[in-house]
């Protein structure tokens, strides 16, 4: 994790990019903006202390929207990216901003991999359950009887449950945040940002253009009943048992990061340039 | 806490300070209130926040609560203001523009009465019985083609909030300062909702069809 800077207070509003976002009028993505900058603001982080890396996809917008570093990547290869980045600036504090269907199909197998190495990222999945981007086609959570024109009858498919996965495949720190609870969210992504290794938070992220009954989910989310644990299994019963609107920290572990040595047999440019040179 | 009742200023006027104690000045009354909701929309519910007490044990722990509300409520709608702007929906943008420079002030002036540089306590440490403060607009209530008359109805709705909350805070608290200024609050937002409910008489009311897009962003064939 990065050590906050010593410098005076620093407010949500200086993380934020003179690029106004596009995404559609209503979105939970903005809420979710919002909470990244109060959540950096909180740490008495720097701009130029974060990395803000992404996908593809409406979430994956993010980056242009702070003034932080910023990559906006290839689909569903965010992860292999921000992992690549932390290993050689392990003092950055790297974020990865995704979407349902770039984090969970197209990086599917990249988000297994990151939470088995523990590297120390902060991995915030907006989860809409269809891809908005490009108009409504459904994603991996996706309820198998979704209706619509593109998936007449519903896909029939089992949806993907990415928190049992993580905590499965090894990721240190679970959550489930709500974008309608901008705070609370910034509260959660702070923890995460805090705790040591790869952190993964799921934030339900309405997408009211290709999915308006998403509107209910305010009056869906709840505090989960119990507090964090850090007993794996533990907190498997727990998220495979609820409804899938419990809101908060669920699991916390204590793996130590990966974070091979640095500085060592470091190559200069020109000696890998030299390397690919046919 | 000090009364300062605002004196009946058309909705278009803005108000300088009063110096004194009143948390919310007329300039909040130049707020138009909002309430977009589109037709697809589910019906609102009344945010439990309009309700319940946040727990406040002293009079200025009330103005700094009353000024995380004035602040969050102005953020989001300059967040809308931003929306509509980007989807060019000019006539909406500006009047949510309107709405965040009238919370903002009303943020500034607390401060000023108050004496305070910035707030004690930080706007996002601030929590409310709701997921958001009672004067915030809720998120999920735009559209892309929605008119002036939506906008005001969300500021009307989330007047009423802010009014109900100061009237139960008013009733509940066992601190006389922070009843004072619950019920100066109450007294203000009271009026607000009045004023913006001129204002919608005023507006001309959408037409029935005003969600039909030639060109919708869901695929249809």
């Amino acid at each position: 994790m990065n050590s906050p800077a010593v410098a005076a207070p620093i407010t949500a509003q200086a993380f934020k990019s003179d690029y106004k976002p596009i995404w559609c009028p209503g979105c939970g993505d903005y809420s979710v903006l919002s909470s990244f900058t109060k959540a950096f603001a909180k740490l008495d982080l720097r701009p130029e202390n974060v990395a803000v890396v992404s996908g593809i996809g409406c979430s994956s917008r993010i980056p242009a929207y702070t003034n932080c570093y910023g990559f906006h990547g290839v689909h569903g290869r965010s992860l292999a990216a921000a992992s690549g980045l932390k290993l050689a600036r392990p003092d950055l504090t790297v974020v990865v901003a995704s979407g349902d269907g770039d984090g969970y199909s197209i990086g599917g197998n990249h988000f297994l991999h990151a939470c088995r190495r523990n590297v120390d990222l902060t991995y915030v999945v907006m989860d809409n359950h269809v891809y908005g981007m490009t108009k409504g086609q459904p994603s991996p959570t996706t309820e198998p009887d979704w209706d619509s024109k593109l998936s007449p009858g519903g896909t029939g498919l089992r949806t993907f449950h990415p928190l049992v996965i993580a905590l499965a495949a090894g990721a240190n720190f679970v959550a489930r945040a709500f974008a309608g609870d901008p705070n609370g969210t910034a509260d959660i992504i702070a923890d995460a940002i805090r705790t040591p290794g790869f952190s993964f938070v799921e934030i339900l992220s309405p997408c009211i253009t290709f999915r308006p009954e998403q509107r209910e989910w305010k009056q869906m989310v709840r505090q989960a009943p119990v507090t964090s644990t850090d007993d794996a299994a533990r907190a498997a019963r727990r998220i495979m048992t609820d409804d899938g609107f419990n809101i908060g920290v669920l699991y916390k572990g204590g793996r130590k990061p990966y974070q091979p040595p640095i500085g060592k047999g470091k190559k200069r440019p020109s000696d890998l340039e030299a390397e690919f040179t046919l | 806490m000090s009364t300062k009742k605002s004196a009946k200023k058309s909705t278009k006027q803005s108000t300088k300070p009063s110096g004194k104690l009143s948390m919310k000045s007329s300039a909040k009354k130049t707020k138009a209130a909002a309430t977009p909701k589109s037709a697809r929309a589910p019906k609102r519910t009344a945010a439990k926040a309009a309700v319940k007490a946040t727990p406040v044990a002293s009079a200025s722990e009330f103005m700094a609560h009353a000024y995380a509300m004035e602040a969050e409520a102005a953020e989001r709608y300059a967040e809308f203001a931003d929306s509509m702007e980007m989807h060019n929906n000019r006539e909406v943008a500006e009047l949510f523009r309107k709405l965040s420079r009238i919370e903002q002030r009303h943020a500034d002036q607390i401060l000023e009465q108050m004496g305070w540089k910035q707030s004690p306590v930080s706007s996002a440490d601030v929590r409310w019985e709701g997921a958001e403060g009672p004067e915030t607009a809720d998120s999920t209530e735009l559209h892309y083609l929605m008119q002036p008359y939506h906008a005001l109805q969300i500021a009307l709705h989330n007047e009423k909030r802010a009014r109900d909350f100061f009237a139960h805070l008013a009733k509940v608290t066992t601190n006389a300062g922070v009843r004072k200024g619950a019920l100066e609050m109450e007294e203000d937002e009271a009026e607000h909702v009045r004023l913006i409910e001129e204002w919608l008489k005023r507006t001309p009311k959408p037409d029935p069809n005003w969600e039909a897009d030639q060109d919708p962003p869901v695929l249809s064939d």
